[in-house]
């Protein structure tokens, strides 16, 4: 059996003396589309950003491809597991400034802003190079979560951790956000994502398994 | 001590005092509600001035070193307080770090000050270490106060593009640039703007209180040309430091931004 792209271990979160939860273990395998599933305010977020290294844990221990995150460099392994935002924010500036700002950082400066896979993944949204020259000033909420999705699949990472991103947004441009994360599962199949969101029907669609978090007793 | 200026007699203090009663008036009239407020300005004005004039008095009587550090010491333990306490936030090491930059930069400035430049002699003259150090703090306390809180406010108020650089594999230094060097720039901007329009707008207070004391107008500018330059030099290290120190706290090793560490107080 092949290592798990992620595992977590008796994982644990606590916030001022209180669990959120706690003792979590689950496995995300190669290729694997998982949903984290509870009510709200059970800590779905707070897990996203633990698995994402931008919270601390408290409890437990993170494996990613059979090494301990704890003994990774940060930046380097996000890179490879990135979260994206349930409020998409961007720099001042046109799409593709955004895109291309990405690259001015020391880890993904080797590599080049890549223009025709950007098209590529606007193409079947019925977009093209026009988007690409708007300013995220005049992006609607859903505009403004593709840019940010795109920005996030162009690193070309292993896992993506998607919290709520098509909350408050209508159903055809949900498609579309649906639509850029599987063309990106697509091109390899090792490629794994967690999903989170309140519309059931979506999770349904866009998940094979599902993890069920519970309100600490 | 050869006198070239006209000492102010209680009398003459209290005859000055009654201007306040200025003040009084425009506001028993306009019901500005600061009748209060300025009275007790007024006292501690009065108190805290006399009282320190007696101690500087002590401390240039008894010529004594350590004396002279300790005054030194307590200055800058109350402009590291003073600099905090006008910040919107604070995490736990807060008053540490703020002493900490400002106690650093404002004894190397000086102590560059009257050795390297006026070189006086002895050491510690107390007649030059503490008002020229009591300038600089004043100055670096106001530089640390307003990077500090800019700093805090807009990593709060950045959160969220912060954390999507970090997300996408950005080093914490990488994900708080631009705030740090905007807080740097908040902090010596007051400086930049004062040395700007010192003598066309302000004549400052150490300058006028050179010349009142008898000394030459072209010597008093001296003074203060020199005490602008080591005041902007003292002002940039402090901002830098207690916003790197800030940084460290609230960017973790492990590239997170903790502002959990952070806490609002109410004024």
């Amino acid at each position: 059996m092949p290592l798990p792209t992620l595992a977590a271990i008796q994982l644990g979160r606590n916030i001022e003396g209180q669990w959120i939860w706690q003792h979590l273990d689950f496995e995300l395998q190669p290729g694997e589309r998982l949903a984290i599933v509870g009510p709200s305010g059970v800590g779905k977020s707070l897990l996203l950003r633990s698995i994402a290294g931008l919270d601390p844990i408290q409890a437990g221990k993170l494996m990613f491809e059979g090494k301990p995150v704890s003994t990774l460099s940060k930046p380097r392994y996000r890179a490879q597991v990135i979260y994206l935002h349930q409020r998409p924010a961007l720099l001042e500036g046109t799409v593709e400034f955004n895109l291309r700002q990405v690259y001015r950082l020391s880890l993904h400066r080797q590599k080049a802003y890549n223009r025709e896979q950007i098209l590529q993944y606007l193409a079947p949204l019925d977009r093209d190079g026009d988007f690409l020259q708007r300013s995220v000033e005049n992006l609607s909420g859903g505009e403004a979560q593709i840019v940010v999705c795109l920005r996030a699949l162009q690193l070309a990472p292993q896992v993506l951790l998607l919290d709520e991103p098509t909350a408050s947004m209508d159903e055809a441009t949900a498609q579309q956000i649906e639509g850029l994360v599987a063309q990106w599962l697509q091109a390899d199949p090792k490629r794994a994502c967690v999903w989170t969101s309140h519309n059931t029907s979506q999770i349904e669609r866009v998940t094979d398994r599902q993890f069920i978090l519970n309100r600490e007793p | 001590m050869d006198q070239n200026y006209i000492p102010i007699s209680n009398g003459q203090l209290v005859l000055a005092s009654s201007l306040i009663l200025i003040n009084m008036g425009l506001s028993f009239g306009l019901r500005l509600g600061l009748e209060k407020s300025l009275g007790i300005a007024t006292v501690r004005l009065v108190v805290q001035l006399l009282l320190v004039g007696y101690i500087l008095d002590w401390v240039f009587a008894l010529d004594n070193p350590w004396l002279v550090l300790l005054v030194a010491l307590i200055m800058s333990a109350i402009a590291g307080h003073a600099s905090v306490s006008r910040t919107r936030r604070r995490f736990p090491s807060i008053y540490w770090h703020s002493l900490l930059s400002i106690l650093a930069s404002s004894a190397l400035v000086t102590g560059l000050l009257v050795q390297g430049v006026i070189r006086i002699d002895p050491w510690y003259d107390p007649q030059y270490v503490i008002p020229l150090l009591g300038m600089v703090l004043g100055n670096t306390l106001t530089g640390t106060s307003l990077a500090l809180d800019r700093f805090m406010e807009d990593v709060v108020r950045l959160r969220s593009q912060i954390e999507s650089l970090l997300a996408l594999g950005a080093t914490r230094w990488e994900a708080a640039g631009t705030t740090i060097k905007e807080a740097i720039r908040t902090g010596m901007i007051p400086t930049i703007n004062s040395m700007m329009v010192v003598g066309l707008v302000s004549l400052p207070g150490m300058m006028t209180g050179q010349i009142l004391g008898g000394v030459n107008p072209t010597d008093a500018v001296r003074y203060q040309i020199v005490i602008f330059f080591t005041i902007a030099a003292g002002t940039a290290l402090a901002c830098m430091g207690i916003v790197m120190l800030a940084f460290r706290v609230l960017f973790s090793a492990d590239h997170q931004l903790r502002l959990d560490r952070l806490e609002k107080c109410d004024r």
